[in-house]
């Protein structure tokens, strides 16, 4: 693998793979010596045009894990606040000798960019552009769903036939993109479920299903149901009336999420909202894997990082 | 043109002398952990604990499993990205005697990976090294204690060690060109 871009092109078998490296890694947590020395000299970038903290330290962390040497670089109070394209800033950073970038960037596409550029020879993993894709949030739900219908026994197991509802902002999502692409290429069947308002104009060549009744979709009985999180910062229209209306009629409240099979899944790709999209109750469950998503965040990407920087990448 | 030098009987010979190796210099089966290095290396731990748990009736809890190497290994860089097998360490190995067992012994650089693998994992008291073929060649200071046949071989022979459970049929065969061991699953 040369690069994690979109899971897109992801096929089935390399999907699985990653998980299933992902799936060495978590074991790695529960040694001794909670780290390989894997990636020992080489230099991985944050490169984070947009605010974030979870996601970053999820990539920090699993960098130094596998050993490498972690440079965090954030637009904030760098030199592209006065002004250095995308182009400058690759080429500096290849200067310095990077070896893998983590990038996040409000355009859609600036991950794509930044690798077909040949500004920078390094591996290119998008952690979120625009409203584009965000892939390991994407594998690392995949991977956090495998693990509890499978447990230990997931190794080389898809996600056949697994219904999986996505409520929310799928507008502004790249979320909710990935993961309909991944979950799709693994074999579940995607649903999303969000106010008209909230749905892009044409899903004509989206391979889900639409709905916009919350209680319907949560009378079908979801294994998985993924609440996304209302994105105020992208809430440049008026897209619902107001927040307590939209909790009204989409958000998962107490008398939804006792509705919902005993067995079924309650994610979020965090930082949540409670009160809005996910009550208190649904959020803190035992049906909840909000924290569980965060560890296996690490592993996943632990696994990205390894496929992509390990080995001649002249070779792959 | 491949030579069969062990079939599947002297094979099972070969083990079953190892397992009494091991038991007679742990004098007894006691804090004894069996570990193979994947893919075939877990396969024949999994004999030799099994042959050892028949030989030894105080045995009753030999523990037996995995080391993957390849997040340690000093290649890494140089070839195309590798799969991971899995690793799985029964329970706190310190204070055990570890016997890490691989199929063919060549150069020691999968041996050196297992070592420092395995000092991730805790701090046995004694580390043996059990091969079922030693073809020479080595490139560290490294020798196996527990050894099934030594196949003095050049480097541009190759030599194919197959087992029952992951190719389907088992001998050990030696042919000239090449210059990679067991069907060049692993250029060692």
């Amino acid at each position: 693998m040369k690069h994690l871009l979109s899971t897109k092109g992801l096929g089935r078998a390399e999907a699985i793979g990653l998980l299933d490296i992902a799936e060495d890694m978590a074991d790695v947590a529960n040694r001794e010596v909670k780290k390989l020395p894997t990636l020992r000299g080489k230099t991985v970038v944050n490169l984070f045009f947009e605010d974030s903290t979870r996601t970053r330290i999820s990539f920090e962390a699993a960098a130094k894990r596998l050993s490498a040497d972690v440079i965090n670089f954030s637009a904030k109070g760098s030199s592209v606040s006065k002004g250095e394209s995308l182009k400058d800033t690759a080429q500096t950073l290849a200067a310095m000798g990077a070896d893998g970038v983590v990038i996040r960037h409000p355009a859609s596409g600036a991950p794509e960019v930044l690798a077909a550029s040949g500004w920078i020879d390094a591996g290119i993993i998008n952690a979120g552009d625009g409203t584009h894709e965000h892939p390991t949030q994407a594998l690392l739900d995949a991977f956090t769903i495998r693990r509890r219908l499978h447990g230990t026994a997931s190794r080389g197991t898809g996600l056949d036939g697994v219904r999986v509802t996505i409520v929310g902002d799928v507008l502004h999502s790249r979320v909710a993109r990935s993961n309909l692409w991944l979950l799709t290429t693994l074999g579940a069947e995607v649903t999303f479920v969000a106010p008209p308002t909230l749905l892009p104009m044409d899903m004509s060549g989206w391979p889900a299903a639409v709905g916009f009744d919350l209680d319907a979709a949560i009378a079908a009985k979801p294994d998985v149901i993924m609440m996304l999180r209302i994105q105020a910062e992208r809430m440049n229209a008026a897209f619902f009336p107001n927040s307590r209306e939209y909790s009204r009629r989409w958000g998962l409240d107490d008398v939804r999420f006792a509705r919902l099979a005993p067995a079924s899944i309650v994610m979020h790709p965090g930082p949540m909202n409670r009160g809005l999209e996910i009550s208190s109750e649904a959020a803190d469950s035992a049906a909840s894997t909000v924290l569980e998503q965060v560890a296996n965040g690490v592993s996943v990407r632990m696994a990205a990082l390894y496929l992509l920087m390990s080995g001649d990448r002249e070779d792959s | 043109m491949a030579r069969t030098v062990l079939n599947q009987a002297d094979i099972a010979r070969a083990l079953t002398r190892i397992s009494h190796e091991i038991l007679e210099s742990n004098r007894g089966p006691d804090k004894l952990v069996i570990l193979g290095i994947p893919t075939r290396g877990v396969v024949l731990a999994q004999r030799i604990a099994d042959t050892i748990a028949r030989i030894e009736p105080a045995a009753t809890d030999v523990r037996v499993g995995s080391l993957d190497v390849t997040m340690y290994r000093d290649d890494l860089a140089r070839t195309r990205t590798r799969t991971p097998s899995r690793t799985l360490v029964p329970g706190s190995i310190d204070g055990a005697t570890v016997v890490l067992v691989d199929d063919v012994l060549y150069s020691g650089r999968t041996i050196r990976a297992a070592l420092d693998a395995l000092g991730d994992h805790g701090r046995p008291t004694i580390v043996r090294l059990a091969v079922l073929v030693d073809r020479g060649h080595r490139e560290l200071p490294i020798r196996a204690d527990f050894v099934g046949k030594n196949l003095p071989s050049s480097t541009d022979e190759r030599i194919n060690l197959h087992l029952l459970e992951v190719d389907g049929d088992e001998f050990v065969s030696i042919d000239g060109g090449g210059g990679i061991d067991h069907d060049g699953e692993d250029a060692r």
